[in-house]
């Protein structure tokens, strides 16, 4: 702010203040004459409309003045006078900073009994799991589900199947550095029924109900254009982040009409680089709340879905 | 001139005002209702998008505040003005231009609004087009309202002319500066602000729509029909000076505690902070004032049914401009702001203050206006504050335990730094709050329905429209 901003706003400030003083005090002192019950100024509107004299309750006026004090004192020790920065030399920015540095410094002792301990490890550990889940509560659980399972789009995270792998490295490296799935736009490289027969052979792959003579005739098809990165098999390739084709998981949907769009649309999956934002101390442990939470589904009965 | 034996007091723009005040009352608390319906069964926007909650809030504000609370101030400062002053409204025809004027941009209000046209400013959603509508009406208001004044026939100004003059004027500087934009098509516009100093323009127009729309009209009301229900005179005269100069200009500087926390610079939220904190005390003066205006007539609360609508407005008032400066100061302001704490305060005084105090306003002059005794059933008047009474009380209390719930569940943290609840649960928590707030609106609403009926039988039973003679003002004033 400039001098003569600062100027401007502490005289208006004030004057302000000085006025509100001076209004309060000329109009404080009580004559007796005014005390007087039924002493009205002598005014009289629409027939019976008069006024009283009262003088100013007492408990208000102090009131009143003790707001004023509190105010100017507030007025000395904090930032309000432009650019007068108080006497405290308090700010909003260093008062979050010390507020944050202050919370770090307790949790560091925390984090750091987590540190050099691999994944798999603390995954079996109950103190390490528990901190990961409220880590995973508030920050992954928006789009993934707070049980992790995910949603069209978002990956479950605790099923077998996996883009990029499950292994816990794996998922530490997609939680830190995010992912960028892409599947391009075919639509424009399959004219004719083009989208009808690779959809049907996709089906096929994955042992679902379709119609043989299209899914025949999309089969070349597949594996002119899709096999580059879903492989000839149509089992996907993790490097790429290619989902397998032949499991009964689907990201965006495995019924004929949602293949049929993801073919001829393309689809774009985005995971966040996280480290920036949680660190990796808190990434760790998020991962191997995940890896906890999949160890039981293993021998269990599987996604259904 | 005309001739001062036959003149008579411009009541018919009074009437109009009087009827849209009851008629729009409805509309927006029936809205009102709605949302909050929604608020606890979402489905209730039937997917239709000019149902939605977005759409239908700023509605519900915009019709509550300017149609409801905007034709109670038409309606009664167009009244107290010529009766205080003893003269007729100046001029007939501009009189009525802000009666239709005013109906307009309602209505366009009601268009623009669900079809999603908005300017994004709260309470100040209207697009520039009904801005400068908005604008053109209510410079005519003040030159009708300062007109009468200038030929009054009682050399002294009433005080609640007083805070009429102040927020007319006051109303109308927000208005044109907070609107001031660049318009890009008929129904698209840019703010000439940006950043930090637009939200600055925007909450210093926000607050003082609550300081001189919502406190200082409604404070003249009080100054007028509760001394004339009561028929008792004003408490104090030195008082009502002092705390009006006071109100008015601190009230300027409160804005800023609407954006603590914000981008707006530390300077600017303490100087917010400590005028919210000044400005108790002459907000209490007007409760002060009121109240004691009844002092050696407390009996009649018993039996007068507007008067108690009129003094437990004062009561809310003075309960709501406590709870003002104390959620004002930054560390409350923590934990009460973006929570339903702010739904309650707000709505202790739009329920309990201003349309308490129209209510009891319309009660006392309708009657006269259309030249019956009294209202047609006092008993009914009785049954709808007592069930207006409970539902506020029913709301305000449901949105200040859901309030603090949520604030205190948004900054509670694990031992490891994480946030112990999510959104989500908060929400599901406040579901209960939600249904009770739908019930107290209900009765609310209920208690206009009561009104409406009572308003028409009232009028359909009085004789002709009277013609109210100007008195010739007492010899010896001044």
């Amino acid at each position: 702010m400039s001098t003569s901003w600062t100027i401007y706003v502490v005289v208006l400030t004030l004057v302000t203040i000085a006025a509100l003083l001076w209004l309060l005090l000329s109009n404080a002192r009580a004559r007796p004459e005014q005390s007087k019950a039924g002493n009205t100024t002598g005014h009289v509107w629409d027939e019976d409309l008069v006024e009283l004299n009262n003088p100013l309750p007492r408990w208000w006026l102090w009131l009143f003045i003790l707001t004023v004090m509190f105010a100017l004192g507030y007025l000395v020790l904090y930032p309000g006078l432009g650019n007068f920065a108080g006497t405290l030399g308090w700010t909003s920015d260093k008062a979050a900073d010390a507020e944050l540095a202050e919370t770090n410094a307790r949790l560091e002792s925390l984090y750091a009994g987590f540190r050099d301990r691999p994944l798999e490890q603390l995954a079996h550990d109950p103190a390490a799991v528990k901190v990961g889940r409220n880590v995973f509560a508030n920050n992954c659980a928006a789009c993934h589900g707070s049980d992790a399972r995910g949603a069209k789009g978002y990956p479950n995270l605790v099923d077998e199947d996996s883009l990029y792998g499950a292994d816990g490295d794996t998922m530490l490296a997609s939680v830190l550095q995010g992912r960028h799935g892409v599947m391009p736009p075919l639509g424009a490289t399959l004219p004719g029924n083009g989208m009808d027969e690779v959809a049907n052979y996709v089906l096929a792959l994955s042992g679902q109900a379709h119609d043989a003579t299209l899914a025949a005739a999309g089969k070349p098809k597949f594996e002119g254009i899709c096999a580059a990165c879903h492989g000839a098999d149509g089992k996907g390739n993790r490097a790429l982040g290619a989902p397998n084709l032949t499991d009964d998981v689907w990201l965006y949907g495995g019924d004929l009409a949602t293949i049929r769009e993801t073919i001829e649309k393309g689809r774009g999956g985005v995971m966040p680089a996280w480290e920036p934002i949680i660190g990796t101390d808190r990434a760790r442990l998020a991962v191997a709340w995940l890896l906890s939470q999949r160890a039981p589904a293993a021998s269990g009965t599987g996604d259904a879905r | 001139m005309q001739d001062v034996a036959v003149e008579t007091y411009n009541d018919k723009v009074v009437r109009q005002f009087t009827i849209a005040t009851i008629v729009w009352g409805v509309v927006g608390m029936a809205v009102g209702l709605f949302i909050a319906a929604q608020l606890a069964w979402p489905a209730l926007n039937f997917d239709i998008p000019w149902l939605t909650y977005s759409r239908l809030r700023p509605l519900h504000t915009n019709a509550v505040i300017f149609a409801f609370g905007g034709c109670g101030l038409f309606a009664t400062s167009y009244y107290v003005v010529q009766r205080t002053c003893q003269v007729r409204l100046f001029c007939d025809k501009a009189a009525a231009f802000t009666f239709w004027g005013w109906q307009l941009v309602i209505v366009l209000a009601a268009i623009t609004l669900p079809l999603g046209l908005t300017q994004s400013k709260e309470y100040a959603e209207l697009i520039w087009p009904i801005d400068i509508l908005i604008a053109a009406v209510w410079i005519t208001y003040a030159v009708v309202f300062f007109g009468t004044i200038v030929k009054r026939r009682v050399k002294h100004i009433y005080v609640a002319n007083w805070f009429f003059g102040a927020y007319i004027l006051t109303v109308a500087v927000l208005h044109i500066v907070n609107n001031l934009a660049l318009p890009v098509s008929w129904t698209e516009s840019y703010p000439i602000y940006s950043g930090a100093v637009d939200a600055m323009v925007q909450w210093w127009y926000g607050h003082n729509a609550v300081g001189f729309f919502l406190t200082a009209g409604f404070l003249g009301i009080m100054y007028y029909y509760v001394p004339k229900q009561a028929e008792r005179p004003i408490y104090s005269y030195r008082l009502s000076v002092v705390h009006f100069w006071a109100l008015i200009s601190v009230y300027m500087w409160a804005g800023p505690h609407h954006l603590h926390y914000t981008a707006l610079p530390d300077w600017a939220q303490s100087l917010g902070m400590v005028f919210s904190l000044i400005l108790l005390a002459p907000s209490w003066g007007g409760m002060i004032n009121g109240i004691m205006t009844l002092s050696g007539a407390w009996q009649k609360l018993r039996d007068d049914p507007i008067l108690k609508f009129l003094i437990v407005s004062l009561s809310f008032y003075g309960m709501s401009t406590f709870e003002g400066p104390m959620m004002s100061i930054k560390t409350v302001n923590s934990l009460s702001h973006y929570t339903d704490w702010t739904i309650g305060h707000v709505h202790a005084g739009a329920l309990g203050w201003v349309a308490f105090i129209t209510i009891g306003a319309v009660y006392n002059m309708l009657p006269r206006l259309f030249g019956a005794e009294r209202m047609y059933s006092i008993k009914a008047i009785d049954l709808h504050f007592w069930i207006a009474t409970i539902g506020i009380v029913l709301y305000i209390a449901a949105m200040w335990i859901a309030g603090v719930m949520q604030g205190l569940m948004w900054r509670a943290t694990n031992p490891d730094g994480t946030l112990t609840y999510t959104f989500i649960e908060s929400l599901r928590e406040t579901y209960p709050y939600y249904v009770t707030r739908v019930v107290g609106g209900l009765m609310f609403l209920a208690g206009m329905l009561i009104m409406v009926w009572n308003a028409w039988k009232t009028i359909a039973g009085a004789r002709e429209i009277p013609q109210v003679r100007v008195p010739m003002p007492a010899p010896a004033h001044g």
